[in-house]
């Protein structure tokens, strides 16, 4: 239930105001289905907004979003977008298979659909690879641990949008390679639609498209590829810079008295 | 959506906005479950009004006939103030830890949501006063006219108003401090205009204007109603149905402080 076009997300003048602050200043953008698009930029860019006006948890948002064919926020797409926010949002006093049986029992509620939670749960215990922790408190495990149990939630009924805000942030270079693994093989697989926010730049040549994003408007959207090669950069962090500075410069020429940002990737500096 | 023959997995045109019992049901299951990881919080729930009672009697060893109307008047109190308590920490809990946010992205109605935390904390409820009400009666040697059922039925209706009172107020709270701050806030305020200490009818006549609006006064009214007659009076039913339809406004009004969309 694609729209006309065929794309899973299309904004156009997409604008989102927190408080009296232009969060997102109208963005115009399109993410293709069974595609991993990958939504980078440094951290306060906006990058989370954007994500929650897409699952429809956002207020305030004006312009045009449409998710699956539907006005983001629709109850409809309720159970077909899967939604990991930054933090693991799971019940720290319950086992993994509690959490897992009860955001099932949302998602397919009813004791005739009990067998199909049941292997939901255990499919998507298998996907993070939690299997041997499925019965400790959610609240023991390590954080790295926890923000896969906050995936596997999303993962459960099969969502054909998965909407995640930097699930990899903290994991430890196997368990990231093993995540990514698992995006492509939901897309490859399944066909899900992915969109996954991230501020490290390395993880943008895992994916199949980008959108770049600093402070609240969109610098490109691309494949890796095509952008290396549009600013003749190496790497996908060297052409986000390059991106940068044509901007500022463009900026500085339009108006004398722009603010200049002194460094967009404060985060990588830690 | 594609949809096959027999599908079991079919799903509803319109998922989330119908209240479900199923989903109701499995929040309550969750509640539940949460608690059974805290066994020192049930523990404390369940005794402490009684150990209260326990020594209410002996602090009225002289004057048996106060135990009987303080003992009735705080048998309603408790349920209020512990599910006040609990509700109110266990739902800023939800909200500042995202799988409020969560939930709503997900097809489960807010009813659901509200109505599973109240079947929850009214079972424990139910227990709580059972024990307290059961210790009062038999062992205490409270002395009520009316049946031990219509005392019971009173401390539900109450817990229930706790369980609203706490989801309203948890809205208003950014943190646990703040949170146990909103008991003395909401809370003493009725305990001292409720009767307990004196009767209503006897205090300045603004504050029994004011405790004229408190649902606590009909908490305590009922329960003083039990006390003394045998049968339900009719004021024990319109005691009951402004505790009853109290809880009902605050819930609603509870249910419209959950947001799907935020800023």
């Amino acid at each position: 239930m694609m729209n006309s076009s065929g794309a899973a997300v299309v904004a156009r003048g997409l604008t989102v105001v927190r408080g009296d602050r232009t969060v997102l200043s109208g963005l115009d953008f399109t993410v293709w289905p069974g595609r991993i698009t990958g939504l980078l930029g440094p951290s306060g860019c906006g990058k989370s907004t954007l994500m929650r006006a897409l699952v429809g948890t956002q207020a305030r948002v004006t312009g045009t979003l449409e998710v699956l064919g539907r006005p983001a926020g629709d109850a409809s797409l309720r159970s077909r977008i899967g939604y990991v926010t930054q933090a693991p949002s799971v019940y720290d006093d319950l086992t993994v298979r509690q959490n897992l049986d009860y955001f099932a029992s949302v998602l397919l509620p009813g004791r005739r659909r009990a067998e199909i939670r049941r292997q939901h749960i255990t499919r998507v215990i298998e996907d993070v690879d939690l299997a041997s922790h499925a019965d400790a408190l959610a609240g023991r495990l390590s954080g790295g641990q926890r923000s896969r149990v906050s995936l596997a939630v999303a993962l459960l009924g099969t969502p054909e949008l998965l909407v995640l805000d930097e699930p990899t942030v903290g994991l430890d270079p196997v368990l990231r390679r093993d995540l990514w693994n698992l995006f492509h093989r939901l897309a490859d697989e399944r066909g899900t639609t992915i969109l996954v926010s991230s501020h490290v730049m390395d993880e943008a040549e895992r994916c199949h498209r980008l959108l770049l994003m600093r402070e609240g408007e969109l610098l490109a959207e691309d494949t890796p590829d095509a952008l290396r090669a549009r600013t003749r950069s190496e790497t996908v962090e060297q052409a986000f810079l390059h991106l940068v500075d044509q901007a500022d410069a463009a900026a500085r020429n339009s108006s004398r008295d722009a603010a200049a940002d002194p460094d967009p990737f404060q985060e990588n500096h830690r | 959506m594609t949809t096959t023959h027999a599908a079991p997995a079919a799903v509803s045109p319109r998922p989330g906005l119908a209240p479900s019992a199923a989903r109701t049901l499995a929040t309550a299951a969750r509640v539940l479950r949460q608690l059974r990881h805290d066994p020192r919080s049930i523990a404390l729930m369940l005794l402490v009004p009684c150990l209260m009672l326990f020594l209410l009697r002996y602090v009225f060893d002289g004057s048996p006939r106060t135990f009987d109307s303080i003992g009735a008047s705080l048998l309603g109190i408790f349920p209020l103030i512990t599910m006040f308590l609990v509700t109110s920490i266990a739902t800023l809990r939800e909200r500042t830890s995202g799988t409020l946010e969560r939930l709503l992205a997900m097809p489960l109605g807010k009813g659901d949501l509200i109505a599973g935390y109240a079947l929850a904390f009214g079972l424990i409820a139910i227990i709580q006063s059972l024990l307290a009400t059961g210790l009062s009666l038999w062992a205490l040697g409270l002395d009520i006219v009316g049946s031990p059922w219509l005392l019971l039925l009173v401390a539900l209706l109450d817990a229930l108003l706790g369980t609203a009172l706490g989801l309203f107020v948890s809205a208003f709270a950014a943190s646990e401090f703040q949170a146990v701050q909103f008991m003395p806030a909401v809370i003493f305020p009725q305990l001292l205009l409720c009767g307990l200490f004196t009767a209503r009818a006897n205090m300045q006549p603004v504050l029994e204007g004011i405790s004229n609006v408190l649902p606590m006064s009909y908490a305590v009214d009922a329960m003083t109603e039990v006390l003394r007659h045998p049968d339900a009076t009719g004021d024990f039913l319109r005691d009951v149905l402004v505790v009853a339809g109290c809880a009902v406004l605050v819930l609603a009004l509870g249910a419209a402080t959950l947001r799907r969309r935020t800023a």
